[in-house]
């Protein structure tokens, strides 16, 4: 079926084209191809099942209004960092990527410039994996149309984690594809914060080898930002794979997560937290595909939200006929501060083989009535006991963080955050 | 210290009165205990007099140094010195146990408008009340009460009143679910806090806490009043003929 024609894409197709034609070989086909299956989905639609708890038109319309937001330099992680590399209105703030032991990091730019590259066995190519059984065109649009981004190519263990730091001022509409090769044996740990663009589209594809680990943190928390993003990630046997995400007074993000186990042994997750206040819209749409055996898969995400804020969970198993001893957890939880705010949970579980062990749950509820006078009891006023109340509700989600400096790290901010409230 | 007079309190959800006129008068200093049968109302007046919700007031009073207690949140009355060790201490996970107290010590400062304790002082007065009470780094480092014991609970609630040094300490059946060496330890704890001023209200079932904790008056509750008060002997009467005797005496 082809949708009636996407205005945002046939508006773009003047930007497309000079795209295109200053790109090498391997980007062109790329490209091309990734704009052929955008236009051929057409944009995601309201009446898409898809798109049922999160109205799409604030990803695809083409005037929307974007508040031009100066954001204060964000302290966390000020300690871990040693490799950061900063984007400023959606370009690279610097011409020279730092040089770091067993990674190579480039530009997407200069990459599709060139007619052989390493990326163009990823690059849209874990996209496409990811655009069955459902369709995902704002990512097919993302690999045509991105402008800038990250290849990192790890080859043994990176030692301390990249930092990619973004700032935009004005009305940016950013689109960003990162892509990430991890090689055997090799670890990496990948963290973004800031915001790209007033609106940002994306996609991070990324590919674990056998053996491999990759890690990925990311702070939200651009006041009037519209994130969509798109993590596909294909892991090898004995890997590991593990995103966290913190949201914190976006107005409208969609997170989607496609993961494809495809060797054996390995485990993954994808946590996430957020806090959400008045208008506020947010999304963690995830897909998991099981198809080798003894791996293990986790989704912990914990919603907070206040004012009318609303949180939304669609969250997929998908265990293959053959994926034995698959062990999958899932666990989607909100905290409703008052009457206003909702919480929509889908999880949903489809099971192909028989040796499998998978368990899912979604809760919703009001603050504990014991825990808050316990601590109220104890002197401690009621704001601030809903507070550590709060932090108690997400830690769950902060301790699927591997690295205790960076989980720490996190929880700090996250009490500054509640505090400044 | 504590004065509560004509104490009548039911529950706000449902027609159904569990204090009927409650008067105790509790001298600074001094050591008092409320035993009781099951159902007696014990447990409902800690709770009233420390603010938790549900319960509804419909007559009498509860001064604190003066001060009614009844008219404040929950937190002042903690600030103005008022604790209660809970009978079944909350769990909290995520939340470091070190910082719980230490965001309960200084709220509990600033409400009063005393300077607010540094880190360092702090930690340093924290490990020394913790060693006293057998609590180690490791327990302060857990998220409250999450994983302890029933004994490590209780000397978790005893540490939190050491901590907050607070001025009338009500101890909720502190004893239930204790060992006879977890009992004494923390009735060592409580002991500790005895200096002359500082008043303790003692709830409970049995006769042995009070064998740990020696009171200096005994109040026997039932059916939502003090049907009985009188010397450590009283105590003593309950535990060889049970409440049956007291209960016919005073019907």
């Amino acid at each position: 079926m082809v949708a009636s024609s996407p205005k945002l894409i046939s508006d773009r197709a003047l930007h497309d084209a000079e795209l295109i034609s200053n790109s090498g070989a391997w980007a062109k086909n790329a490209r091309q191809s990734a704009s052929a299956r955008a236009q051929e989905q057409g944009l995601p639609q309201r009446r898409d099942e898809y798109w049922k708890y999160t109205r799409p038109d604030l990803f695809v319309q083409k005037n929307v209004a974007l508040i031009p937001q100066a954001r204060p330099e964000i302290s966390i992680f000020a300690d871990q960092m040693k490799t950061e590399i900063e984007f400023k209105n959606a370009k690279l703030a610097a011409d020279d990527l730092p040089e770091i032991d067993n990674c190579k990091i480039e530009s997407l730019s200069n990459a599709c410039a060139l007619d052989l590259h390493w990326v163009q066995d990823i690059y849209g190519k874990l996209e496409l994996a990811g655009q069955n059984p459902v369709k995902r065109s704002l990512a097919a649009l993302n690999t045509a149309m991105a402008t800038e981004g990250l290849l990192v190519h790890a080859k043994g263990q990176v030692s301390s984690p990249i930092r990619i730091h973004s700032v935009s001022i004005g009305s940016i509409d950013a689109v960003i594809h990162h892509v990430v090769k991890v090689e055997a044996g090799a670890s990496v740990t990948l963290i973004e914060t800031g915001q790209y663009g007033a609106r940002s589209n994306v996609v991070i594809e990324v590919e674990v080898a056998d053996t491999g680990s990759f890690h990925h943190i990311r702070i939200q928390d651009g006041q009037e930002s519209h994130m969509l993003t798109h993590i596909f990630a294909s892991i090898g046997a004995d890997a590991k794979f593990k995103s966290f995400t913190l949201t914190a007074d976006c107005k409208m993000t969609r997170n989607e997560c496609i993961l494809e186990l495809v060797g054996d042994n390995s485990s993954v997750t994808v946590a996430g937290a957020c806090l959400g206040d008045s208008n506020f819209h947010h999304d963690d749409t995830v897909f998991i595909t099981h198809d080798a055996v003894n791996c293990e898969s986790r989704q912990v995400f914990k919603k907070v939200l206040r004012n009318g804020a609303v949180g939304v969970f669609q969250g997929k198993i998908l265990v293959k006929a053959g994926a034995q001893k698959t062990d999958g957890y899932q666990i989607s939880q909100s905290l409703l501060l008052d009457e206003d705010s909702q919480f929509l949970a889908k999880p949903e579980l489809e099971i192909y083989a028989d040796d499998v062990a998978c368990s899912h749950g979604s809760t919703s509820g009001a603050i504990d009535e014991e825990a808050l006078f316990y601590l109220r009891s104890r002197g401690v006023p009621e704001p601030k006991a809903v507070d550590l109340l709060t932090l108690s509700f997400i830690a769950q989600a902060i301790g699927e963080i591997e690295d205790p400096d960076l989980a720490q790290a996190i929880l700090s901010y996250l009490t500054d955050i509640l505090e400044a409230r | 210290m504590l004065e509560i007079k004509n104490l009548c309190v039911q529950l706000e959800e449902e027609d159904k009165k569990i204090l009927r006129g409650v008067n105790l008068s509790l001298e600074a200093g001094k050591v008092h205990a409320i035993m009781g049968p099951n159902g007696s109302g014990k447990s409902t007046l800690s709770y009233v007099l420390s603010g938790k919700g549900g319960y509804e007031v419909t007559e009498g009073s509860a001064h604190l140094e003066g001060n009614d207690i009844l008219e404040m949140e929950p937190e002042e009355r903690a600030a103005a010195g008022l604790f209660l060790a809970f009978q079944y201490p909350v769990e909290i996970p995520g939340v470091g146990n070190m910082t719980f107290l230490r965001t309960a010590v200084n709220s509990q400062r600033k409400l009063r408008g005393e300077p607010e304790m540094s880190a360092g002082e702090f930690l340093k007065v924290v490990r020394a009340k913790a060693k006293d009470l057998k609590i180690d780094a490791d327990m302060l480092k857990r998220p409250v009460n999450v994983g302890f014991s029933g004994g490590e609970k209780k000397r978790n609630e005893i540490l939190q009143m050491a901590m907050l040094e607070p001025k009338m300490c009500i101890l909720d059946e502190t004893d239930s679910g204790l060992d006879v060496d977890a009992m004494k330890l923390v009735a060592q704890g409580v002991n500790a806090l005895r200096d002359g001023k500082r008043t303790f209200l003692v709830i409970t079932h049995y006769q042995r806490l009070l064998d740990h904790i020696k009171p200096d008056v005994v109040h026997i509750m039932a059916a939502g009043r003090i049907i009985k008060s009188g010397g450590p002997e009283l105590a003593l009467e309950v535990e060889n003929n049970g409440y049956a005797d007291l209960l016919e005496e005073t019907a």
